[in-house]
């Protein structure tokens, strides 16, 4: 039973490894600027993560294999309980710091900059159970929210007063999110209700809508596409269906599509 | 003038009549078997719950037989609504964290054998110990009732972040109602831990007999003290929590409620609160709670092992110093919850780093473990094989955390099945495993019959390879980007990833259906069982030194004096390749602890 | 290794909790002075007190939690409203301070009385019970500065400092309502036929009394500077 458990058990481990070995399932292709810097953490991380597993998980294998049922007087692991120690605190935690202290690179290049003041600024609002989004302009400023005037009904989802508050007047709101390529966009995240989430797995972004909290990302995309937006914080009974779209345009592309909301509010 | 040596106890007389015996005992082997009863209770519960929900996960529009009894308005026709999908996670979640993991381990192992591993003839607040139970008990029942109040349970999930689950009704079903009992039944539990790790800590610290130093104690012990300290911490911060979110239910308040919410177009009456407030004090709960889930199972899982590979552990400190370590640890890593959460970034990168250094002893842990391997004596039997399941899963449900390590990797793999993986490997399958390695451990000593072994042999390997089928294909969903708690995958590129969820539909029905052949073991056994001897296993800690199952005072009234540490394996001795921890027998020994 | 051989250890050297004796500082273990007292000694004292130290710092944990969620909550939005601490409060302080002054001596009395150097437990009971009555006299006093608080306009739900305010003393008195059932069951025991209290339940009782006490000073600090 003990070469069974063995057997079962380095089976098990290269099973699980071969998808990952075979890029079955992943990420799909990155199409932001500081993706690069995930991608390769995430490499990085793979292989070491993996090669722990494995070799952790065939030794236990070799281990039950070999010491089970045995005759003769109990042996100690040459090195004792030092060498493990020891291995484990400079292997494993050198290891992992460094992963840490490389990872810091990608996630300063995302939060630690400030946004380009040239960026195309655009606020994302989440609300059970869509999101909408919101350009200034021509005149470059968002009106402000009259949360009293939110109503679904007349689609005055930001609750803007169009009629006394004059940056509101050429506001443009949007059911997709459109963005030019190669161009930064500066993100301004609302949330209505309760938590929601933006997340597209291309842009390499994922970053909580928290009520009462101004919070804000930037990013610039590098392929014109179509992407999904989707929610990844619970937020109720409509979760599982709130998305919109991202769609990366060329920079005249960006300019009709932006004409043609305008001109439908 | 009483006796100078006797630890200190109340000398109570043998319990008398059914209810003092069964019911209202203050005997901690038996609110140490209700404890476990209980447990055994909800993950029936919380297992049929994740039946229904991997069946509707993979077909969506199925017909769940028996759901509409349950809730007319949530599953008409047995067809679950998106709303009771998410309510039924929810009770999922909170009644395997909190009434299996945290209660069984702990409570209900620590319970029976703490007082005997330390050679006392009880605890000692043993009317304090008995409350615990039924305070335990109460809080269970007001979670059950969420089921059965109108709108049902709330779907908020067992973190219940807020405002969704502090906005009330407005903001979903079962929010109203539910979720306050929700918030009531877990502050009830909160007290019922508390006095439930006065108990141990100070069994622990202060009825230990004679010769009993805190190195001699076995690592079951040690791991339930730690186990007690952090219930403490953690549980005393969950309560304010679930206090303030109760507030702002029923009395108006707005402590994680901000202003200027517009829910169904009606601008909510809340203003000011904090929603991060609610997920700071959460997850300084949280996490804590996760190692209170699995550090039992690590003692349990080296005391099973020890007595398996006739040898102790390669360095019997090192592994109290990690368990201590994690322990530590454990409170400052809380925010590796919160990475993309609009908490400081800042924030994230300092949460971080603790997290990826308590990879290091956990790590330890593991290599001692593998290391004790190499030159032992290996036993196979039902509870060694789930020790060393234990060890294989937990390495699994270990790796991922390098990842999810990262707030940059992080960023890609939050709110995904990846975290789902994650989280399942180390505590339904790894905690659990240890939970099947101590049963099949100490059955023959509390029941006085030893458990079926073929039969817990087909039990493991169903639920080995079972779980690895069920729970490795949820780091693949997670690396392709597939969104946790949702009731159904809409979006376009979660549809390849659909016939992967119907897979592991299959293999968890298989994996929960091969449970059964365990509950049929666990109650055939009790009553028709072979009879177990006192010490079936040839171990040494103090447990095995009485009869099985163990008298009212454990130790008949003596008081035990023990001369060794208790994992005197592989040496000379009268009896064997062992020495029982209470035997004066001198013996050639590598090391014993004084 | 070296071998080691055991001898079965002896109570001199070794580091073992020898337990029923030592209880922190010799000498204070109490004995029956004459035969109408129980064993007021008792073998339990180390338990019980490293219990109420457990139960303290778990106490100690959600006032800690309270406490941060006041900060974070002031913090997290421009409406918290300061208002005049009720007055009342600080004569509160006084008597609660007062029921621990009387607590003490209490505690000496009975010493005294179980050492059989005083015969009459009435003066111990007597402390034991003005030190009740001060309990109760705080309780009820908090509940006037609810009133007074009231009478200003402040109720749970009118400010997040009102709130807090609510929150902290209501979670204070409620722990004090189980340290005023500790002090009965103290009193009860003393009264009976034959005293059966113990060494252990009246220290026990006395560590929480005085805690409540330095709890209750902290919270009060708290809303001063906060409020």
């Amino acid at each position: 039973m003990a070469k069974v458990f063995a057997v079962t058990v380095i089976l098990i481990a290269i099973a699980s490894a071969i998808p990952i070995l075979l890029h079955t399932w992943g990420p799909p292709v990155d199409i932001s600027t500081h993706g690069p810097l995930i991608d390769e953490q995430m490499s990085e991380t793979m292989a070491e993560a993996g090669i722990s597993f494995l070799v952790a998980q065939i030794i236990l294998g070799i281990l039950v294999w070999k010491f089970a049922r045995r005759e003769g007087p109990v042996k100690n692991f040459p090195g004792g309980a030092r060498g493990l120690v020891a291995a484990a605190v400079v292997l494993v935690g050198i290891e992992v710091l460094a992963l840490g202290a490389f990872g810091t690179k990608a996630w300063a290049s995302i939060y630690f900059t400030a946004p380009s003041p040239n960026a195309t600024r655009i606020q994302a609002q989440a609300g059970q159970f869509a999101f909408y989004f919101r350009y200034p302009g021509p005149d470059g400023k968002f009106g402000p929210i009259h949360p009293d005037l939110v109503n679904e009904g007349t689609q005055n989802f930001f609750g803007i007063d169009v009629d006394h508050d004059p940056d509101a007047k050429d506001d443009i709101v949007t059911a997709e999110m459109g963005v030019p390529v190669n161009k930064e966009v500066h993100l301004l995240m609302h949330a209505k209700d309760v938590n929601h989430s933006f997340f597209v797995r291309e842009l390499r972004i994922q970053q909580d809508f928290v009520p009462g909290l101004d919070l804000s990302i930037h990013f610039t995309a590098t392929k014109t596409g179509r992407y999904e937006i989707v929610c990844t914080q619970l937020c109720g009974l409509g979760h599982y269906n709130m998305k919109a779209y991202l769609k990366v345009m060329s920079q005249s592309d960006y300019d009709d599509w932006l004409k043609q909301q305008a001109s439908q509010q | 003038m009483h006796d100078m040596h006797a630890p200190a106890v109340h000398h109570h007389a043998p319990p008398q009549g059914f209810i003092r015996k069964h019911i209202f005992s203050l005997d901690h082997k038996v609110i140490g078997e209700q404890y476990y009863g209980l447990a055994l209770l909800a993950v029936v519960i919380g297992m049929v719950l994740s039946w229904v929900m991997r069946l509707h996960l993979a077909w969506p529009a199925m017909s769940i037989p028996g759901m509409q009894l349950l809730s007319k308005n949530g599953a008409p026709g047995g067809i679950l609504t998106p709303e009771y999908y998410l309510q039924l996670m929810t009770m999922h979640g909170t009644i395997m964290v909190f009434f299996v993991l945290t209660t069984a381990p702990f409570a209900g192992f620590g319970n029976y054998f703490l007082p005997i591993q330390v050679g006392a003839e009880d605890m000692p607040f043993p009317r304090f110990n008995m409350m615990s139970f039924w305070v335990t008990f109460v809080s269970f029942l007001v979670a059950v009732a969420a089921f059965f109040v109108p709108d049902g349970p709330p779907l908020a999930g067992w973190t219940s972040y807020a405002p969704l689950s502090a906005l009330g009704a407005v903001a979903g079903p079962g929010e109203g109602l539910g979720q306050v009992l929700w918030a009531a039944s877990i502050a009830i539990f909160c007290v019922g831990q508390l006095l439930g790790s006065l108990n141990f800590i100070s069994t622990a610290l202060d009825m230990r007999c004679k010769g009993m130093s805190l190195m001699r104690l076995p690592l079951t012990v040690w791991a339930w003290f730690i186990t007690a300290v952090m219930g403490l911490t953690a549980f005393a911060v969950l309560m304010p929590a679930c206090i303030l979110l109760i507030l702002d239910h029923v009395a108006g308040t707005s402590f994680f409620v901000p202003s200027n919410l517009v829910v169904n177009d009606q601008l909510q009456p809340h203003s000011g609160g904090s929603a991060l407030l609610w997920q700071h004090l959460f997850w300084f709960f949280g996490h804590p709670e996760v190692y209170i889930a699995i550090v039992p199972g690590m003692g349990v899982v080296s005391h099973v092992l020890i007595a398996n590979m006739r040898r102790p552990m390669l360095s019997h400190r090192v592994l109290i110093y990690c368990m201590l370590a994690l322990a530590a640890l454990s409170y400052m890593v809380y925010g590796h919850h919160m990475f993309v959460s609009g908490m400081n970034p800042f924030s994230s990168l300092a949460f971080s780093f603790p997290t990826l250094v308590i990879t290091i002893p956990s790590t330890v842990i593991v290599l001692i473990w593998i290391g004790s391997l190499y030159g032992a004596k290996l036993r196979i039997n039902s509870a060694s094989l789930f020790a060393l399941g234990f060890i294989s899963m937990f390495v699994s449900g270990g790796v991922s955390g390098f990842f999810l390590a990262q707030p940059s990797l992080d960023i890609l793999l939050h709110a995904t099945y990846f975290v789902v993986g994650h989280f399942h490997l180390v505590m339904a399958v790894a905690a659990i495993f240890g939970i099947f390695s101590g049963t099949y451990f100490w059955f023959p000593k509390v029941t006085g019959r030893m458990m079926s072994e073929p039969l817990g042999k087909i039990h493991f390997w169903l639920t080995f390879v079972g779980a690895y089928c069920i729970f490795m294909p949820f780091h693949y969903l997670g690396l392709a980007g597939n969104v946790r708690r949702y009731q159904a995958f809409v979006d376009d590129f979660m549809q390849p990833l659909i016939p992967v969820h119907k897979f592991v539909t299959v293999a968890a029905l298989v994996t929960g259906a091969a449970q059964l052949i365990f509950l049929y073991n666990l109650f055939y056994s009790r009553f028709k069982g072979e009879k177990a001897s006192a010490n079936p296993w040839e171990a040494t800690s103090l447990e095995w030194t009485i009869p099985s199952p163990p008298p009212w005072n454990n130790f008949g009234g003596k008081h035990p004096v023990v001369y060794h540490d208790p994992y005197q394996y592989g040496v000379e001795a009268s009896s064997g390749d062992y020495v029982m921890q209470d035997s004066p027998e001198q013996i050639q020994s590598v090391h014993d602890e004084k | 290794m070296a071998t080691t051989l055991h001898e079965p250890p002896q109570a001199a050297g070794e580091k073992v909790p020898e337990l029923g004796h030592g209880n922190g500082g010799g000498g204070r273990h109490l004995t029956p002075g004459n035969g109408d007292l129980c064993a007021l000694a008792d073998h339990s004292s180390v338990a019980s007190r490293t219990g109420i130290w457990v139960g303290l710092a778990a106490i100690t944990m959600s006032f800690a939690a309270f406490t941060s969620a006041l900060v974070v909550r002031q913090g997290s939005a421009m409406d918290w409203r300061h208002f005049a601490l009720p007055p009342v409060l600080y004569l509160n302080t006084a008597v609660l301070i007062g029921s621990s002054i009387a607590l003490e001596i209490a505690r000496r009395r009975v010493a005294a009385f179980a050492r059989g150097q005083k015969k009459d437990r009435a003066i111990p009971l007597a402390w034991l019970y003005l030190t009740l009555g001060l309990g109760v006299t705080f309780v009820a006093g908090q509940y006037v500065a609810w009133l007074q608080l009231k009478s200003q306009g402040l109720y749970l739900a009118t400010n997040p400092s009102s709130s807090f305010f609510y929150v902290l003393t209501a979670m204070h008195a409620l722990h004090v309502l189980g340290g005023l059932c500790g002090l009965a069951l103290a009193i009860s025991r003393l009264s009976q036929r034959v005293p059966s209290l113990r060494r252990s339940t009246l220290d026990t009782v006395s560590y929480y009394w005085h805690f409540m006490d330095v709890l209750w000073l902290y919270l009060l600090m708290l809303l001063w500077t906060k409020f």
